[in-house]
């Protein structure tokens, strides 16, 4: 083994002139990519650009229609996730799978498990030193019989890792790796990458975020609506390079800011607090005004935003709508007060997959395309047809599956319902998190077009430029409690942070 | 967008296969089965098969609701036995008019739906196992007020709701007009919508603002009042009320709903789909007993449909 780190490696992967299609719309058309050893590669293109499809070629989730792959030079077919790992191809998805019920070490070694004697009794204390080593490897000190449903997001993307190392992976696929973990994780996260490309280890890296591609890559391949755009050395480029290939347009002026007068005060929370997730929760929101609330993961943003909603409701304190106190014990109460929500979690509480766009997009206020009980069709698809052009939602159809739309698509009909709804008062909670940069100037400019009609937004975002840009003031939350209340145009991403830092 | 029309074609005739294939395999097995047995095609044969079955369609028709929403009811077999009971005690001639016996009966089984359904909602008990209590719960029940023995002499009124009216079956025109009732619910009434968002994703349901323990619990009620119905009907066709009727009739039921593409998991599938199982089934039990094939073979027969109609289902789906 060199010493020093090859500056260009051998080609460990090849792809070359990948064709995917799903029912008729074609996911990637003609894509090539080729992967050196000891390199971070990027993949950066918009939600729907044909990453994640590229990405579940290379892990054997899909088969392309047509094209070649070629592993150091030989041409392999790739069946299965398994003979993908057993070719050493490691894939880290964004949503991790861990059995939550299981230990550290037996999700490491899960499928591998050293066994004794022709039984294939588990030998557990091999099974804990090598859990042990490979998390080593990774600087990681964790005890190995704690169970994954303890750990925290980062460590349990840490295990992964050592999951992949412990195959021997020679190419390691991250699908938004920082989507869900703090700063000071992403340092440790870019420490272990720096660990396994100087063995020799591929990486291929897939994020939206700018600056962590500038900090980690070497090497950067655009996707754009399945085509292949090109790939460069990082040197080569910059952030409006990158942002121009990757959009086929220039977005100078992303973050309009052209809010309306501010009327009275839409929402008055005082001292709001739930055991364990946050206490003396106060603050306002005014009529026309974007509140931007900012904080790091398990701030307890989250949680005081489902509780203002009824999602999950709070133990204690006020909550009071147009000066009027109000009882919210679920969503139905929160929205006959006028109050909509875009949650966080876009799978688990937006959109119901097994139901068309048309469907999604009424279900929240069903009752604009009834007559007394019974539904409207006409006017049902009227509205969705209007909802679709509105938003500028990519669809084949109102018919089409929601969970056939990309990200940022999906996100855009979460949006058009709740907004459907008519809310005076709309919380956004990360409404960006894991769209394409096309569609992020897209909410951006709904946000603006609700302050400027004079309703009254809550902009929760782990997005600091966002939340600096949009908002009329700034909240910035820790540990439960609400920290800071800054104006953003006198403030800093650094001024926030050190608000938002643990004591 | 590049889109070959070959991929399109083949989407197109997956979709198609999809949707109809199970209609397509109805059609089919209806051509071979009339080359095999001149007898098949006949009229009387025919209703003799919507005849038989009738009973498990109006159980399956109910229990749809409940699929739609993710979750079973195992207790349809057992209500069968008790409405039966219940009508048949209220049926002795010269009693009651004959509409007592027949609410009676599915106010029994609305009952114990909606015992269920507040069970599952407020106990936050899995639907298996709640239904799973229902179905001993509302066997004993049959035997307690039965005495243990046949409910019979049965008013003439009543047995006739066993009979033909027009020529037809009335348990068949029983289970066209709760299947077209259902159908028409489903597709044009907000609550049906509701149903389909809570199976397809619960959270965002209740993020929707919608009720989902009312959704719910509206389910499982209906489909107890199906299961009185099939009871009261079960109960005139036999003359009596039998307390040990309707063992593992919801198997049949939620074979007829899984076959019709319905999915488990709840969200997706419908009464069309469901109307559909229930006739192949039908089609197949009343094949196989013309071909003589004796009724052990027509066991295996039946559970291996059950299994190879959810196979297609998959694989058609991806």
């Amino acid at each position: 083994m060199t010493t020093e780190k090859p500056q260009r490696g051998e080609i460990v992967l090849k792809a070359a002139n990948i064709h995917k299609a799903f029912a008729g719309v074609q996911a990637l058309a003609g894509v090539s990519l080729e992967i050196r050893s000891g390199e971070v590669h990027a993949l950066m293109g918009e939600n729907g650009a044909g990453k994640s499809t590229l990405m579940n070629v290379l892990a054997g989730l899909y088969q392309p229609d047509a094209g070649e792959i070629q592993l150091r030079g030989e041409n392999v077919v790739i069946k299965n996730p398994h003979d993908a790992i057993c070719k050493g191809i490691a894939m880290i998805h964004q949503e991790l799978m861990p059995i939550p019920d299981m230990t550290v070490a037996e999700n490491i070694l899960l499928g591998w498990e050293p066994v004794t004697g022709r039984a294939g009794w588990i030998n557990r204390r091999a099974m804990k030193q090598e859990a042990e080593r490979l998390l080593g490897l990774l600087g990681m000190k964790l005890p190995v019989t704690r169970t994954m449903g303890e750990l925290s997001v980062a460590e349990m993307q840490t295990v992964e890792i050592a999951r992949a190392i412990g195959h021997n992976a020679g190419i390691v696929i991250m699908d938004e790796p920082t989507s869900a973990i703090s700063d000071r994780e992403v340092e440790a996260l870019f420490a272990v990458i720096r660990m396994l490309t100087q063995r020799g280890v591929a990486i291929v890296y897939i994020s939206h975020k700018m600056d962590e591609i500038f900090r980690i890559a070497d090497t950067v391949t655009v996707l754009r609506d399945g085509i292949y755009v090109g790939t460069h050395p990082i040197g080569e480029l910059n952030e409006q390079k990158l942002i121009a290939l990757m959009v086929g347009r220039d977005l100078a002026a992303m973050m309009p800011k052209d809010h309306g007068k501010h009327g009275g005060t839409a929402l008055d929370v005082r001292r709001l607090g739930k055991t364990g997730k946050f206490r003396e929760v106060s603050f306002n929101v005014q009529c026309g005004e974007v509140l931007g609330v900012a904080g790091l993961m398990g701030a307890g943003r989250t949680e005081v935003m489902n509780a203002l909603f009824g999602l999950d409701p709070a133990d204690e304190g006020e909550i009071l709508v147009n000066n009027q106190p109000t009882h919210i014990r679920r969503p139905a109460d929160a929205m006959s007060l006028g109050i909509g929500m875009v949650t966080e979690d876009r799978k688990g509480y937006g959109i119901v997959p097994t139901m068309s766009v048309e469907h999604n997009t009424t279900l929240a206020a069903l009752d604009c395309c009834c007559v007394g009980p019974f539904l409207v069709h006409a006017r049902e698809r009227a509205v969705a047809d209007e909802n679709i052009m509105a938003f500028g939602i990519k669809t084949t159809g109102r018919q089409q599956a929601v969970n056939q739309l990309s990200g940022g698509n999906q996100q855009k009909v979460v949006i058009a319902k709740t907004l459907l709804a008519r809310p005076s008062i709309v919380i956004l909670d990360e409404p960006t998190r894991g769209i394409d940069i096309g569609a992020k100037a897209e909410v951006y400019a709904i946000i603006a077009r609700l302050a400027s009609e004079g309703k009254a937004v809550i902009l929760v975002s782990s997005e600091l430029p966002e939340i600096l840009s949009l908002s009329d003031r700034v909240l910035v939350m820790r540990q439960g409690t609400v920290a800071a209340e800054l104006d953003p145009r006198h403030t800093t991403q650094e001024e926030i942070l050190k608000h938002a830092m643990p004591i | 967008m590049p889109c070959p029309s070959e991929t399109t074609k083949t989407a197109f005739l997956a979709r198609i296969l999809k949707q109809y294939g199970i209609v397509i395999a109805l059609v089919l097995i209806c051509i071979a089965l009339s080359f095999f047995s001149p007898h098949f095609m006949t009229f009387g044969n025919l209703i003799t098969v919507a005849r038989q079955i009738s009973l498990n369609g109006i159980l399956a028709v109910g229990v749809t609701f409940v699929l739609l929403t993710g979750g079973v009811d195992l207790s349809l077999g057992s209500l069968v036995a008790l409405t039966g009971v219940v009508a048949a005690g209220f049926a002795h001639p010269g009693d009651y008019p004959l509409f007592v016996p027949v609410i009676a009966g599915i106010l029994a089984g609305l009952a114990c739906g909606m015992v269920n359904g507040v069970v599952i909602t407020q106990g936050k008990i899995a639907p298996f196992i709640v239904t799973l209590g229902m179905m001993t719960v509302a066997r004993g029940l049959a035997l307690v007020i039965s005495g243990g023995k046949p409910v019979s002499n049965m008013s003439p009124a009543m047995t006739r709701l066993g009979g033909d009216l027009l020529g037809l079956p009335i348990p068949v025109l029983v289970l066209c007009g709760t299947a077209a009732v259902s159908w028409l619910f489903l597709k044009n009434v907000r609550l049906g919508r509701y149903i389909y968002a809570v199976g397809g994703n619960e959270n965002a349901a209740r993020a929707a603002g919608i009720n989902v323990n009312a959704v719910k619990l509206f389910a499982y009620t209906i489909c107890g009042a199906m299961a009185g119905l099939a009871g009261v009907i079960l109960a005139a066709r036999i003359t009596t009320g039998q307390p040990n009727a309707g063992i593992a009739y919801e198997l049949d039921a939620i074979a007829a709903v899984v076959i019709g593409g319905t999915s488990l998991s709840g969200g997706v599938g419908g009464v069309g789909g469901t109307l559909l199982g229930a006739l192949l089934m039908g089609v197949i039990n009343n094949g196989l007993d013309l071909l003589n094939v004796s009724s052990y073979y027509q066991q295996i027969v039946k559970g291996a449909i059950i299994v190879g109609a959810v196979l297609l289902d998959r694989k058609n789906a991806k």
